[in-house]
């Protein structure tokens, strides 16, 4: 079942870079990529359990800061080690400048 | 009376560390912008691809200069060069295109680290997990896979460390053991099951390289090819080894703050290119994703909450001696060194865990 709720405004994130949202003892990554488009995934690295929010994003490639493992955030593909496991992704809606995130 | 360390990746100092959360703790850290982090982290393809096309023009340059002067003393420096590059510079290219952080393109820190692998004797696929764990569990004991000089200190141990001869031991049976597809639990403690096939793979390729440097060898009745390829391990070993022991040595163990653990000496040019940077090592652990290039720009933006840097190799080995010397009789002595009057403190709380309690 749907549960959208807002996670953060459209100008809180910067374009290729990620912030962290917590919700509901749940910790969420929200990305803007370079073309200006909004994903969000767990915000736990699936490895170690690394806040992703500290990485560093580029293209479609969000970075973990702790061990460099890299997933693909628009798809939560792990893409290199040591991460194996893929990340949960979320959909995202624009709502009057608002980024809105299924977690249900 | 203190308790023995138990090195072992799945013995009782392995439990003991679980136990007491210091395996994947949380870390300190110092406070950056995420702005000015952002910055710092950014990646580039340019310094890594100039830097590498020098290390291999270099390589090339004295390795022509070796089979050139062979039989005469002038080989001599040649074989100095050549070895440092080889058996030394691998390293650090090694680790760096490890963390993916060399090259912005993926493909080339691929290239490099699996060249660099080969150079070092190092499996690629088991020598990447034992890293991350290193990241995760810095001088943990227990845990942390690439502790280089263990409590009490083996100084003899130490001392041949420079010669390669003990990694070179270590290394070639390692690589053929792994090529006949056996790994151990200490290796199967750290890579993950569905890597495991992976590393037997590149084990036989590396064997398979070897093998044909020993038949090429033979054929021509030369020892040039073993001097170019897989003897550089022992006599250009000692560069990484004199650089690289100084990452953690004589300073805390167990403990989740790496101001406690590691160190940051400044070197000069010349080291710090064949060594990448990785002199500012407190910087390199608490922010792995900075690349090589940009860890000056970090230490001088963060050197405030550090311990002040050793101004030189000599006087990082000078401050070192007297610690080793004294772990001798006492291991649990270490050297706690002193944070300016503008870092943060560190947390006791963090750093003095009972570990015989969890041991029990």
């Amino acid at each position: 079942m749907a549960d959208w709720v807002q996670a953060c405004a459209v100008d809180d994130v910067e374009e290729e870079d990620v912030m962290r949202f917590d919700h509901g003892g749940r910790t969420f990554a929200i990305y803007r990529s370079p073309d200006d488009e909004f994903f969000a995934t767990d915000g736990l690295c699936t490895h170690e359990k690394v806040h992703l929010a500290d990485g560093l994003v580029m293209d479609d490639i969000i970075e973990c800061p702790k061990h460099n493992g890299r997933f693909n955030y628009k798809s939560g593909q792990a893409k290199a080690a040591p991460v194996c496991v893929n990340l949960k992704t979320y959909p995202v809606r624009i709502e009057a400048g608002k980024v809105m995130i299924d977690i249900g | 009376m203190a308790n023995k360390r138990d090195y072992s990746l799945v013995g009782e100092s392995t439990k003991a560390a679980i136990e007491t959360g210091l395996a994947s703790a949380e870390w300190y850290h110092t406070d950056v912008p995420r702005k000015a982090m952002k910055e710092l982290m950014q990646r580039s393809d340019g310094p890594a691809i100039r830097d590498t096309i020098i290390w291999i023009v270099t390589i090339l340059g004295s390795a022509a200069g070796i089979v050139w002067f062979w039989g005469t003393w002038w080989v001599l420096p040649f074989m100095l060069v050549y070895g440092v590059l080889y058996g030394s510079s691998s390293d650090s290219r090694w680790h760096e295109c490890g963390h993916g952080t060399a090259f912005r393109t993926r493909w080339m820190n691929d290239v490099v680290y699996h060249i660099a692998s080969f150079m070092l004797m190092r499996n690629p696929v088991q020598w990447r997990w034992s890293h991350a764990r290193h990241h995760t569990d810095t001088i943990i004991v227990g845990r942390d896979a690439e502790i280089a000089v263990m409590r009490p200190p083996d100084l003899l141990k130490a001392g041949l460390a420079f010669t390669g001869i003990l990694d070179f031991r270590y290394s070639l049976p390692t690589l053929v053991r792994q090529a006949f597809g056996t790994l151990s639990d200490e290796e199967k403690s750290y890579i993950p099951e569905m890597e495991l096939h992976k590393a037997v793979v590149a084990a036989r390729w590396h064997v398979a390289i070897y093998v044909a440097t020993i038949a090429l060898a033979i054929v021509l009745r030369s020892w040039i090819p073993l001097v170019l390829i897989g003897l550089p391990r022992l006599y250009g070993t000692w560069h990484m080894v004199t650089t690289g022991l100084l990452q953690h040595i004589g300073l805390a163990d167990n403990v989740i703050d790496h101001r406690l653990n590691t160190r940051t000496v400044y070197m000069n040019p010349i080291s710090r290119f064949i060594y990448w940077n990785m002199n500012y090592h407190v910087e390199h652990h608490m922010f792995p994703m900075v690349p090589y290039h940009a860890l000056p720009r970090l230490h001088e933006l963060i050197k405030h909450d550090l311990p002040v840097a050793n101004p030189s190799m000599w006087h990082a080995y000078r401050e070192v001696w007297p610690v080793l010397l004294r772990q001798l009789k006492y291991e649990d002595y270490y050297l706690k060194r002193e944070l300016p009057p503008t870092a943060r403190p560190y947390r006791g709380e963090f750093h003095e865990v009972d570990m015989s309690a969890a041991a029990e």
